[in-house]
């Protein structure tokens, strides 16, 4: 038997732009669970796309069983005996568990000249699968009546069934109970004995001791090093995860904060149990208040809570010390807050307008005449001045927004926030996907407008960014806040290890 | 090769437009009566009524819904005026409205500002199944298509409406400058609907909500309330050019109006307004109704059976729609 179920060798990818993989390694051994780990944009998600052959790899070599391998794609890495769970599932709830375990590969029976689905074999097959994994479902109930953990546990028995001999859990517990993560666990051991091999994917360390054996971690698409779970400690983790130069690209930060506080928000829970749950914070006049976390710690949720766009089930939001109701982003604009959301495409750009009509979307009640009729000269002037002060390239006023790079769109959406000249900017990943120049120009926006005594709440994923541009960090896991540090003492670690303080 | 791309995107762009244009000078060459004053003023007379609903059915589509409602709203409209302006001494009164005193001549007015009322409550209830359920457009309107067909047999009884009093007819036959009333009302609609759509928060609100609907509301643009002033207006439309349908015909049944909003739904694609929403113009309304009516026109000067004519729309609203579609996916 070769040492290694699989062997990843060397493996870079490019995306225009950037690097997102630079020569990772990753062996796991057969019979073991791999823990896989890296901040957010590490490259996890990437090497695992180029594993399953939805990406190419530029360079590098993958062996499996020793086997010099090529994989083409999702269907052939299945073949060659790969599986994935997914981190969300997609499963088809209104069709029972056995159809979805056997979806595109449904046993057939002829009937004379006619293929048909042949049900017995496939609610029979699929029992015997579920069985083996310990779960006794009924493969004929449907796959919606099943929680989110049974649902995986289907997922996993539908790999086995598949005589997978390498299973991905791609942040398995992220949406579990403590039972259901328990019973996940029991399968994973299972599986375990049988010499199927794991790579597990998650950010919790508690998770990481308990069921792993080795440990890869990636930082900045870059392969930090390989350990047996037992040798490393979890401050070590942290240490590798994070440890990178902090270059300057930042411009210089003033502390430009006063006393007043322009945004309180007290004890907010959402509406989904799941989500954000008894958070506080402040943000003073002139701050620039930093938001970190992992991905999915619902720091975009909270904000967009207080905006007006998702529910909110008690707690408190003050503005200026006065409390505030805030249904639909139009209360919370007509409350002096700005909102730059985190999916520019999705909810942030009008892609069929102009860069005129998409500055001053938001801000029209301004350009009116005799309150009916837009006053066109008026609006030209504001986009005008904003297209110079902003510095964004474009052809014209009336040039198409989608035509446009993703950092002048971005700073068009700045633009329409300052057109409302708001007292608080929230800010969701301002910079993601743009590039470096454009990055700082955005910088230096944001601390111009702290300087004019604005405040601004900045969420980011990227941890030099956080750091290098907050006057404060407000730290978030799975839904609450678990930590708050002002300037000086922010640092990588401390950040990462609040952000990674599931316990509570 | 961008040559070749150019000429794709040439025919996607204009192909129906092209082809439709061809089949107007075939016909003006076989049938040298088609290009007729005389004709082109029937044709035009056809456009006027069928331009106010499309651009009525414009503001839906641009903010990515559509009024299946439209016709019939029409035919409610054509025939509630009808009711309402019969002759004192026309032996067939409707029964309901028969012992009406015969009021002068504002009684037209008022009863087109009833029929537009009476219309606009529709239009309310589809704007608000629209925004407030979130019923998909094309669900809920066809619902209301089915109630508003339902309501005008109920009140007609089914029966055909006549005998209109001259000062209602002589809406749709008098003019002014050489020039009929109904070009003057399609001319001011036109202009109204022009500076709503370009020159006003809502004209602005209108094309955001249907370039990215989260974007717009994300913005802080009521878009419930946008949706709700869209749709009422939309049926305020049908319900004018209704009552203008109406005069012209110098008579209605329940039948009229009967799949004009597939008519003003392919005129719409045709002039470039995409069914995927944020784009349209008032112009381009107008030439897409003009381009469907020469169309019409043009098969009955070839001979071609009514029949046969309904195959030929159905292939027209298929193929325009088909188009737009392709243009967004080139988009992509």
């Amino acid at each position: 038997m070769a040492e290694y179920r699989l062997e990843m060798e060397d493996v870079s990818k490019s995306f225009p732009g950037v690097k997102a993989l630079d020569g990772v390694h990753l062996k796991v051994r057969p019979g073991t669970v791999h823990a896989l780990m890296g901040e957010n944009g590490a490259g996890k998600s990437t090497l695992m796309k180029c594993l399953f052959g939805i990406y190419k790899m530029d360079t590098g070599a993958i062996r499996i069983d020793g086997e010099p391998t090529a994989i083409e794609n999702p269907d052939d890495a299945l073949h060659k005996g790969l599986a994935m769970v997914h981190q969300e599932l997609q499963p088809i709830p209104d069709r029972t568990i056995a159809e979805n375990m056997y979806l595109g590969r449904y046993p057939m029976k002829k009937i004379g000249p006619f293929g048909m689905v042949d049900h017995k074999t496939m609610n029979e097959e699929a029992e015997k699968w579920l069985k083996d994994v310990k779960m006794d479902f009924d493969p004929k109930s449907k796959l919606g009546t099943l929680s989110i953990g049974q649902m995986q546990s289907v997922e996993i028995a539908k790999a086995v069934s598949q005589n997978a001999k390498l299973v991905i859990l791609d942040e398995p517990t992220s949406s579990l109970t403590d039972n259901e993560v328990e019973a996940l666990f029991r399968i994973i051991r299972d599986l375990k004995s049988r010499g199927v091999s794991m790579i597990y994917i998650s950010h919790k360390m508690a998770e990481i001791r308990q069921i792993a054996d080795d440990i890869t971690i990636m930082r900045d698409g870059t392969y930090v090093g390989s350990w047996e779970v037992k040798d490393i400690s979890d401050d070590e983790i942290v240490r590798q995860m994070v440890g990178r130069e902090l270059t300057n690209v930042y411009p210089p930060k003033g502390d430009y904060r006063t006393d007043e506080v322009v945004l309180e928000v007290n004890d907010l829970c959402s509406i989904h149990p799941r989500s954000f749950q008894h958070c506080s914070f402040k943000l003073r006049k002139g701050e620039i208040l930093g938001f970190g976390g992992l991905v999915g710690a619902q720091r975009t949720e909270i904000m967009e809570a207080i905006f007006g766009m998702r529910g909110i089930a008690s707690g408190q939001v003050l503005v200026k010390g006065r409390p505030v109701n805030i249904k639909r982003p139009a209360d919370a604009i007509r409350e002096g807050i700005g909102m730059i959301t985190e999916d520019r495409r999705g909810t942030g750009i009008l892609g069929c307008l102009s860069i005129a009509d998409n500055v001053s979307i938001s801000s029209l009640n301004h350009y009116l005449e005799g309150n009916v009729m837009l006053n066109h000269k008026k609006i030209e002037g504001l986009v005008q001045d904003n297209v110079g002060k902003l510095s964004i390239k474009t052809p014209s006023s009336r040039t198409l927004i989608q035509s446009l790079s993703g950092g002048n769109q971005q700073k068009v959406i700045i633009a329409r926030w300052l057109a409302n000249n708001p007292d608080v900017l929230i800010m969701d990943e301002p910079t993601r996907g743009i590039d470096v120049g454009a990055k700082y120009e955005i910088y230096q926006i944001m601390i111009e407008l702290v300087r004019q005594g604005k405040s601004i709440i900045m969420i980011s994923s990227e941890m030099p960014e956080l750091l290098g541009m907050s006057n404060r960090v407000v730290v978030m896991c799975n839904g609450h806040v678990t930590g708050e540090l002002e300037g000086e003492e922010a640092t990588q670690e401390r950040v990462m290890s609040y952000a990674t303080q599931f316990e509570n | 090769m961008s040559k070749k791309m150019d000429w794709k995107q040439f025919l996607i762009n204009y192909g129906i437009i092209c082809v439709l244009g061809l089949l107007v000078i075939y016909t003006g060459i076989m049938r040298p009566k088609f290009f007729t004053l005389r004709n082109l003023q029937s044709i035009a007379l056809n456009v006027a009524p069928r331009f106010i609903i499309a651009v009525g059915v414009s503001g839906c589509l641009i903010t990515k819904g559509t009024d299946l409602s439209a016709g019939r709203m029409v035919g409610l409209a054509a025939c509630i005026s009808g009711t309402l302006l019969q002759k004192a001494d026309y032996s067939g009164r409707f029964e309901l409205t028969k012992n009406l005193p015969d009021f002068p001549a504002w009684w037209v007015f008022a009863v087109l500002i009833i029929v537009m009322l009476i219309c606009a409550i529709f239009g309310l209830i589809n704007g608000l199944v629209v925004s407030y359920l979130s019923v998909p457009a094309f669900i809920g309107t066809l619902g209301m298509q089915l109630m508003v067909y339902g309501i005008c047999l109920v009140y007609t009884d089914a029966t055909p409406i006549g005998g209109y009093r001259n000062d209602y007819t002589y809406v749709a036959t008098g003019s002014f400058l050489k020039i009929p009333f109904l070009f003057w009302i399609a001319l001011v609609v036109g202009l109204l609907m022009w500076f709503l759509y370009n020159m006003t928060p809502h004209g602005k609100y209108m094309y955001a909500i249907g370039g990215n609907e989260q974007a717009a509301e994300v913005s802080g643009v009521n878009v419930k309330r946008s949706k709700i002033i869209i749709y009422v207006m939309a049926a305020m439309l049908y319900a004018l050019a209704g009552f203008l349908l109406g005069a012209k015909a110098g008579g209605t049944s329940v039948n009229m109006g009967n799949g004009y909003e597939l008519e003003a739904i392919a005129a719409c694609t045709i002039g470039g307004v995409s069914v995927n929403g944020g784009i349209g113009k008032v112009s381009g309304v107008l030439i897409g109704v003009m381009v469907f009516e020469l169309l019409k026109s043009a098969m009955q000067f070839l001979g071609l059976e009514t029949n046969y004519q309904y195959i030929v729309q159905g292939i027209v609203i298929i193929v325009s729609i088909a188009l737009d579609i392709r243009k967004y996916i080139a988009k992509k």
